[in-house]
């Protein structure tokens, strides 16, 4: 039994309407003092409405909130807990003004001595890696570095919540396990308690220590990633139908590894070890594109053709047919350097240990 | 192509001799001007406020009325405000006809919907997020407005700027209802057209040359400013966030 104190957050029967559609279904949902929950649901599930309701920037439709115990009742106690949370927004938005001023503002708001703030800034960038960034112009950084920038003016207020939405949706490789480690970083050594909104399954097991589904604006399931993705639960295929994720059967190999058929002649190898009906996922991170077939220590290589081309911030996203559509992304640099078209064949590679199994 | 010469030395000399009367045209047409600005800002900001930020019927209307007013023709506007204030008018009473200040309410009245329309699109232009951002950050909804207001500032100078510009230039205002009475009502662009018509252009050049000076010299100013990602406006008021 754990001590009503060990609970951050309390949200009790939350709902939000808005023009009559309903948002947030009945959300009861209790947050722990220092872990990071994923809230992993598809778009359009109610996440960043809930992330919101939590920042207290928007307004429950009905409901009871709880914050370390206390009840949040009005717009008083709402605009007096703003400064116990914080909100790192998906749409990275700054103020036109230095990295320094962006920083800095909530110092301000919050009347932090002016002795004390120059120092916690440079702390702050110093965490997101961004040193010596003060005196630059925040519209003139690239969307990874805005992106750190918005970590390090939620940071800099040393908040009990940080409410980070898809963080890394949208950024190229680097930035993107930039901010996974910052994250983990902060909750390791701040003990600040995330809450972390994403639709991206694969960072939704590798950094929260709890997982809550949200669908269609409802809480299916809170658990652990083993608890969640261990049983693969019908909630969880039901939007799982995530890039690079498919279905297959899987056999032992006598390499000690695991080879899965997804059908249409794709067979892709694993180090997991497993057997019969499972699900795989593969990030499109972990996949290397190339126009000619090299030598490597990886297991699978596939050929294939362009199928889609989508153009994000700083990132390609490329949709390969091999037989099954696998997604990959690559830096706008290399799309351009790879002068890759529509229809143009390449080669997908990826290790055996890249390869996620769920057992169905 | 003579008389043009002889106009430009001349008027070459009136201005760089401190002439009296180019000098005293020149501060009441920026006086005038400066006060219309001033005035049409105090009133059509709050309302560029309202129309650029909040959602209500009629919003639409509004703001194209205000965009089709930036084009009113001034003789228009001045012969609205002469019948107004004549002795008839229904603002007779007041006696301000052919009075410095029936122009600066002309005036003012003229370049409110550039104030407005420039205003309320700036303020649109801002990304609706940095409400959000703001609150987040612990603002208040003040405090948040500030922050909205503040990314707007560039284009909200802008306006305020192209609308002194405007009050500046204008002269069917400033004629109908200021009369160009000599050392009273007079600015640069009725005396210019007043003082051509008599002959006088060597004046009326010099008097150009200062116009046109000015209006390229503020635009110059805030075009400097602007870069400068208004610097200069980083003033003090940390209760705001600022």
């Amino acid at each position: 039994m754990e001590s009503p104190t060990s609970w951050l957050v309390d949200l009790r029967n939350i709902t939000k309407i808005f023009n009559g559609i309903t948002a947030l279904d009945n959300i009861n949902l209790k947050i722990r003092n220092g872990e990071i929950l994923a809230l992993l649901g598809p778009s359009g599930s109610g996440k960043t409405t809930l992330l919101k309701i939590l920042a207290f920037i928007e307004k429950p439709t009905s409901g009871e909130m709880y914050f370390e115990g206390r009840r949040v009742a009005d717009n008083k106690d709402a605009l007096q807990m703003r400064t116990e949370s914080t909100m790192v927004f998906q749409k990275t938005a700054v103020f036109n003004t230095t990295v320094y001023n962006n920083v800095v503002y909530g110092l301000k708001i919050r009347g932090t001595p002016k002795s004390k703030i120059s120092e916690e800034v440079k702390d702050a960038l110093r965490l997101v890696r961004l040193e010596g960034f003060e005196k630059r112009h925040a519209k003139e950084i690239s969307g990874g570095e805005q992106q750190r920038v918005a970590i390090a003016r939620a940071l800099v207020l040393k908040t009990k919540l940080i409410l980070l939405d898809e963080p890394t949706a949208n950024l190229d490789p680097k930035n993107a396990s930039i901010i996974e480690e910052i994250i983990t970083t902060i909750n390791h050594e701040l003990r600040t308690t995330m809450v972390m909104a994403t639709h991206n399954m694969f960072q939704a097991k590798k950094l929260p220590q709890r997982i809550a589904l949200l669908t269609d604006g409802r809480i299916n399931e809170v658990g652990t990633a083993t608890d969640i993705f261990g049983s693969l639960s019908k909630t969880l295929t039901s939007f799982a139908v995530l890039e690079n994720t498919f279905k297959g059967t899987a056999k032992p190999t006598v390499n000690e590894t695991t080879l899965v058929d997804v059908g249409k002649g794709v067979q892709v190898e694993a180090t997991a070890k497993a057997s019969g009906k499972v699900s795989i996922f593969i990030s499109p991170k972990d996949i290397i594109l190339s126009k000619r077939r090299f030598a490597s220590s990886a297991r699978n290589i596939f050929r294939g053709r362009i199928a889609e081309i989508s153009d994000t911030d700083s990132v390609v996203r490329l949709k390969v047919d091999v037989g099954k559509p696998f997604t990959v992304q690559i830096t706008k640099r290399s799309f351009d350097e790879m002068r890759i078209n529509l229809g143009t064949e390449v080669f997908l590679t990826f290790k055996a240990s890249s390869v996620q199994i769920i057992h169905d | 192509m003579n008389e043009i010469f002889e106009g430009l030395l001349k008027a070459f000399q009136l201005i760089f001799s401190g002439d009296p009367t180019v000098f005293e045209i020149t501060l009441r047409s920026l006086y005038i001007s400066g006060l219309a600005t001033v005035i049409s800002a105090l009133w059509g900001i709050p309302i560029a406020v309202f129309l650029g930020l909040k959602d209500f019927q009629g919003r639409f209307f509004l703001k194209s009325l205000f965009k089709a007013l930036i084009g009113i023709p001034t003789v228009a506007l001045g012969l609205f405000f002469y019948l107004i204030l004549s002795k008839s008018g229904p603002l007779g009473f007041l006696h301000i006809l052919y009075y410095p200040t029936a122009i600066i309410i002309g005036e003012a009245v003229l370049i409110t919907p550039i104030v407005v329309s420039f205003s309320a699109n700036a303020l649109e232009a801002v990304s609706p997020e940095i409400i959000d951002l703001a609150k987040t950050l612990g603002a208040s909804e003040d405090q948040a407005f500030f922050a909205v207001f503040k990314e707007a500032l560039n284009g909200i100078l802008l306006a305020t700027v192209a609308s002194f510009n405007r009050a500046f230039a204008e002269l069917g205002v400033a004629q109908m209802i200021g009369g160009n009475i000599f050392g009273f009502t007079n600015v640069l662009t009725t005396t210019i057209a007043n003082e051509t018509a008599k002959g006088n252009i060597s004046l009326s050049i010099a008097l150009s040359i200062i116009l046109l000076t000015i209006v390229f010299g503020i635009n110059l100013i805030v075009d400097i400013l602007s870069k400068r990602r208004l610097e200069i406006w980083k003033w003090r008021a940390p209760h705001l966030g600022w």
